[in-house]
């Protein structure tokens, strides 16, 4: 009689994790962080229909990066956990922590006891009264999760656009310029990452087409979450070049 | 995993009911928690008593918009319970809903049905049609049919902007509901429901035409709703005194669904209940 194939559970759990990680950074990047008046999401996504970012509940937003039937079942998740809490108890009583933490059970389960793991990230945030109450949940594909009271990366070259962010990122960004900030930092990732073809290309230009953004406006009542069409952005992203030429923040 | 209808317990992952397919939220809650259900409980046998009762709502059409008015009584039996109770709520960014019946089913009804649409809306990233509004609505009536055979019945009014329809004078259309969830378009330019509906209607036959501006319609509303307080019991006047006014929700596709001030709708019951002084037929 032959002994059934052994796999090792630290061995198995390291091929999920090199699974996912691969899925995770093949696919490009989403910027979400905390300014003046809210929380600001930046994707970079082509498609205007298949969105990265959405809205989860009244203060409470997601954005998430990798496979999007994975994402997106834990979004339709997210937001039936969030209704039906604020339908059984009140509206008040659904709060970002609760629904990262159930998150985090979610993805541990499926990276355990699943054959695949799902290869996503996810971020949920929350808008609060001010920026220090402001509360971002990184969770990654086996349920860990931190929380930042900053910024939040994820997907693509994640490291190299953190980079960017921990340099340049200050409390009190205006909307404006926490969006140049954000794409400028997606930016960056394009300039060393998809250099695999040759050396490394120079940082690329990223066209407002190609960004999804959204914001959780703090002084909104009720539903904060409000997308920001791209004629909107234009304008945004467009002060960039008027702010560079008269000295404002620039980093090369 | 397993079992499927459990509710998410902490410490424990999500059932299967929040990955399965469909954009209800009805639905989704009839397999992950349907006692939260206003249709899924066990009716007792024999009276269920006096349950307080809400009345009379209104809805007019007008120039450019389309308004839902309700009085603020809830009855049980002879006795009063509530004097300021509200039953017209706006459902989504374009559209209100009213209910009269038993108030404790109505107003479940109402908040099931509010975070019905942000749901669908939210899973979408569109909101439904009117029409898919106005269906979804009678889907709801209909899964409460047992309790209305048990004398728990509940009517709505339900009325709403198509935004796909620009350009119309006339934007606002109102649906009615039986208590089978059947669904009625009303084509003309008004409607009630309730106790007093009988007479509010009455009123606006006489008095409203849907060529009138917004402050014509609601005058004619609160009007309306005076006539069905001065004949039924169950409905309830202006209350000057403990300053407890009609509630007013406009819908127009300029500001969408929009509850009135109490200052505006104060200082028209005010003038409604000054002209009917020496003239109580209005």
């Amino acid at each position: 009689m032959t002994l059934p194939f052994y796999t090792s559970p630290e061995q198995l759990m390291r091929e999920r994790s090199d699974l996912a990680r691969k899925g995770i950074a093949r696919g490009r990047s989403v910027v979400v962080l905390t300014y003046s008046d809210g929380v600001l999401f930046v994707a970079d996504n082509p498609s205007n229909t298949l969105h990265k970012v959405s809205e989860i509940y009244d203060r409470i937003g997601f954005a998430a990066v990798g496979r999007y039937p994975e994402f997106d079942s834990l979004r339709v998740a997210g937001i039936r956990h969030a209704d039906l809490t604020g339908y059984a108890y009140d509206r008040k009583d659904v709060s970002g922590q609760t629904l990262a933490n159930v998150y985090a059970k979610a993805l541990d389960a499926v990276f355990t006891e699943r054959v695949k793991p799902y290869e996503v990230e996810v971020c949920v945030a929350e808008v609060g009264s001010s920026q220090e109450n402001d509360k971002m949940f990184r969770l990654s594909y086996d349920g860990s999760i931190d929380d930042e009271s900053r910024f939040v990366v994820m997907g693509g070259q994640a490291e190299t656009i953190r980079g960017v962010l921990r340099e340049d990122y200050q409390e009190g960004l205006e909307l404006a310029a926490a969006l140049r900030l954000a794409v400028r930092a997606l930016g960056a990732e394009v300039g060393t990452g998809a250099g695999s073809g040759g050396a490394a290309a120079p940082k690329r230009e990223i066209s407002v087409n190609q960004l999804e953004v959204a914001v959780l406006e703090r002084f909104r009542p009720n539903r904060a979450f409000r997308r920001i069409p791209t004629s909107t952005l234009s304008t945004l992203v467009e002060e960039r070049s008027g702010e560079d030429a008269s000295g404002g923040p620039v980093a090369e | 995993m397993e079992n499927p209808t459990a509710r998410a317990q902490s410490g424990a992952a999500l059932p299967n009911a929040y990955f399965a397919p469909g954009s209800s939220f009805v639905d989704f809650v009839r397999a992950a928690a349907p006692e939260l259900l206003p249709g899924n409980r066990v009716v007792p046998e024999g009276q269920v008593g006096h349950p307080p009762h809400g009345t009379t709502v209104v809805a007019l059409k007008y120039r450019g918009g389309v308004l839902l008015a309700g009085d603020r009584r809830a009855t049980a039996g002879n006795l009063i319970v509530q004097r300021d109770i509200e039953k017209v709520f706006p459902a989504d960014a374009y559209s209100a809903v009213a209910i009269a019946g038993t108030a404790g089913i109505a107003l479940e009804l109402v908040r099931l049905f509010t975070v019905e649409l942000q749901h669908y809306e939210k899973i979408h990233g569109v909101p439904l049609s009117l029409e898919g509004k106005a269906n979804q609505l009678s889907n709801m009536i209909r899964g409460n049919l047992e309790l209305a055979m048990a004398g728990l019945a509940v009517v709505p009014l339900f009325v709403g902007i198509d935004v796909d329809s620009d350009g119309t004078e006339w934007p606002g259309r109102i649906f009615n509901y039986d208590v089978t969830g059947g669904r009625y378009e009303e084509h003309g330019s008004y409607h009630a429901v309730g106790s007093g509906s009988l007479f509010a209607k009455s009123a606006l036959k006489k008095r409203h035409e849907r060529d009138v501006d917004e402050d014509t319609a609601v005058r004619n509303a609160v009007e309306a709703l005076y006539d069905a307080a001065d004949d039924d019991t169950a409905t309830g006047h202006p209350d000057l005194g403990r300053k407890i006014y009609p509630v007013v929700v406009t819908i127009t596709p300029e500001h969408g669904a929009v509850r009135l001030s109490d200052e505006r709708t104060s200082s028209v019951a005010e003038a409604v209940v000054a002209a009917r002084r020496d003239n109580p037929g209005g």
